[in-house]
């Protein structure tokens, strides 16, 4: 089944044009990595998939589940199954994560996992503090995913969940995607769906992916194997990666 | 505990379904006192506990010789037209007075009632905890619905003795035409603690208030915290000074305004006159609609060299990162804004007691609605 498709999407933030001519295919229960340098667009890529009313679609356009959301409201595409996880959430001053960990956890029908989830992620002493507010870095981490494990959605965005994480964290966090992901599944049983940037490809030592793409200036430059990019980006660059990929695309 | 009265009024529905939404409580079981002054009578003046005394001030006045030594000595009788307007033959009030080490956590309940149009309600209330004695009071001061017009003037008058303690909760909710001027003033001795909460959230025309806390004594605490949101057409002037006069008295002074087209001075004033003392200042404000004004005046004063003072001032708008931020979690935009507003308006009092809480809770989720649309 069909989960997410992006067809010849078009992207501007503050009028300028950061996305062009982006396609995009998703199936229920696969799992999609996307590398790609700094600026290059890949967070813009998921805020406009989740309605983020600051990145305006001026081309093409966006099907989940096979329906068009391209002007739905952020809020229905969550109800519809859509999560996310940001890099930098921002801090809701007063609102506690305990509050929002209840916004989630209506949605997702998950009201009597909030406890067990909590203790998993080991963020029940910070139940009372405001939203993101003084959060560490892994703090924030694990507070996005708790929340995304309560929202239960049926298709997970994640920006970069493994930048800046310490190697204790890191555990916590990738095998919680892992879970969340079903990769611990055998593929014919898998549901869930994600589309995860890694800037490190660390997350892939916990979650093992179906394929990689990387986005470059705006565009998807490549698709394949993800460990092949991430080892190919590694020796060569990205701009090394993607004339390789242009020159033997079975390679991939 | 035996009680000593009972109050036995017939009061109309309206009034009553009004009082609530001030925070008051018509099951006596839940207050340790009441008192209720409509317009200048005084209807209710009844205590459940022997060491809690309650009654009208003329009534103290009346019984107590030594009433001379408070009257008029927190707050100057001259200060403005308003204290010489109150200070008159018929002016009413309550006299509310914890016995020396009665811990009362039961909350006294004290209302003043406008129900006649275009009334001036004169006021002057005394608060005395005697030393060692605990007293939680919660004040609705509200008008009748349909009372558009009127006044209220009050002078409050709060002695907090050694190690005592008075939590002063104040909740307000008057009409559009309505002028209010409190005056008050609190004196509070060593190791005392003065705890003071203000909401206001509906329609006024005019609320102007400026409470001083003078902290004379060694180590003596004052913390004065508001929630004020200002309707169009409103003028809301209010703030809390506090003189630290007292060696190692501290205070803090919190406010949080909301303007929908009203205008709020938030004002608030920490002076340092003694050795180590401490204070600390912030104001809050959210504007949610193009026109309204906030107007925020933090001051500090320090007199002595080894003062900490500190104050943060800061407002703005909602953020549309933090709207769209919860609605990734599945929110509508209102029920976002909501829950933001809400938050914002959610100030960690310290030492403030959960039931109060929970009246300062209900006051916000009335008008939550009004506020939002
Ligand atoms: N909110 C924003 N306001 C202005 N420019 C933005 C905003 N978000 C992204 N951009 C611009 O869009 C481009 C892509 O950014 P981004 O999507 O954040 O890249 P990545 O996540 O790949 O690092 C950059 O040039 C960035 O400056
Ligand atoms: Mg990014």
């Amino acid at each position: 089944m069909d989960i997410l498709r992006a067809i010849n999407l078009g992207i501007k933030v503050n009028g300028k044009k950061v996305l062009e001519n982006i396609n995009i295919y998703i199936q229920e229960g696969q799992t999609v990595v996307l590398f790609g340098p700094n600026g290059s667009g890949k967070s813009s890529l998921i805020s406009s998939i989740i309605g983020n009313p600051r990145y305006s679609v001026y081309d093409g356009r966006i099907l989940f589940k096979g329906r068009n959301i391209t002007d739905m409201p952020t809020d229905e595409r969550v109800k519809m199954g859509i999560g996310i996880g940001f890099q930098t959430p921002p801090k809701v001053s007063g609102v506690k994560l305990s509050d929002a960990l209840k916004f989630c956890a209506r949605i997702g029908g998950t009201e009597d996992k909030i406890d067990e989830y909590a203790k998993l992620l080991n963020m029940k002493s910070m139940m009372d503090r405001s939203l993101n507010d003084g959060f560490s870095g892994g703090e924030i981490k694990r507070s996005e995913l708790l929340q995304l494990l309560l929202l239960n959605p049926d298709f997970v965005m994640l920006d970069e969940p493994d930048s800046g994480v310490d190697l204790e964290n890191i555990a916590i966090i990738g095998n919680a995607i892992k879970k969340m992901l079903q990769r611990d599944k055998p593929q014919a049983e898998r549901k869930k769906s994600g589309l995860i940037i890694t800037h490190t490809g660390h997350i892939l030592k916990y979650v093992d992916a179906d394929y990689g793409m990387i986005l470059h200036r705006g565009r998807i430059g490549c698709i394949g194997n993800p460990y092949s990019i991430l080892d190919s980006i590694s020796k060569d660059g990205y701009e090394g990666c993607i004339k390789k990929c242009l020159k033997f695309p079975n390679l991939m | 505990m035996s009680e000593i009265s009972k109050p036995d009024v017939e009061l109309e529905q309206e009034m009553k379904s009004k009082i609530r939404s001030v925070g008051g409580e018509f099951d006596s079981s839940k207050r340790s006192a009441s008192f209720l002054q409509v317009d200048q009578e005084v209807k209710i003046a009844s205590t459940r506990f022997k060491d809690v005394e309650v009654m009208g001030i003329r009534q103290a006045i009346e019984k107590y010789d030594w009433l001379d030594d408070y009257l008029w000595k927190a707050v100057d009788r001259k200060k403005d037209e308003y204290t010489k307007f109150v200070d008159v033959e018929d002016v009413n009030g309550y006299f509310i007075r914890a016995m020396p080490g009665a811990k009362v956590e039961v909350p006294v309940e004290a209302c003043l009632y406008l129900r006649k149009l275009g009334w001036k309600q004169k006021v002057h209330n005394i608060v005395i905890a005697e030393e060692g004695s605990e007293l939680n009071i919660i004040s609705g001061c509200a008008s009748h619905p349909g009372v558009t017009s009127g006044m209220h003037v009050g002078i409050s008058e709060f002695y907090v003795k050694k190690n005592a303690k008075i939590t002063f909760t104040m909740i307000h909710s008057w009409e559009k035409d309505i002028e209010v001027r409190p005056r008050s003033a609190t004196i509070v001795e060593d190791n005392g603690v003065f705890i003071s909460n203000y909401v206001l959230m509906n329609p006024v025309k005019v609320v102007q208030m400026y409470p001083v806390a003078n902290l004379i004594g060694e180590n003596s605490t004052a913390i004065f915290s508001s929630i004020i949101v200002a309707l169009s057409d409103s003028l809301i002037d209010a703030g809390s000074k506090v003189v630290l006069r007292g060696e190692g008295s501290s205070a803090e002074i919190l406010s949080r305004t909301i303007s929908k087209g009203g205008t709020i001075i938030a004002r608030g004033h920490i002076s340092g006159e003694s050795p180590d003392a401490r204070g600390h200042l912030e104001c809050r404000g959210l504007m949610l609609s193009d026109d309204g004004v906030i107007h925020a005046i933090p001051e500090l004063q320090a007199k002595f060299p080894n003062v900490d003072l500190s104050h943060e001032a800061a407002i703005g708008k909602i953020a549309e990162e933090e709207i769209f931020y919860l609605m990734s979690r599945g929110l509508t935009r209102d029920e976002a804004t909501a829950a933001i507003i809400r938050g914002f308006m959610d100030i960690d009092i310290k030492g403030l007691p959960e039931f109060l809480k929970r009246e300062i809770d209900k006051a916000i989720s009335l008008v939550e609605k009004e506020i939002i649309t």
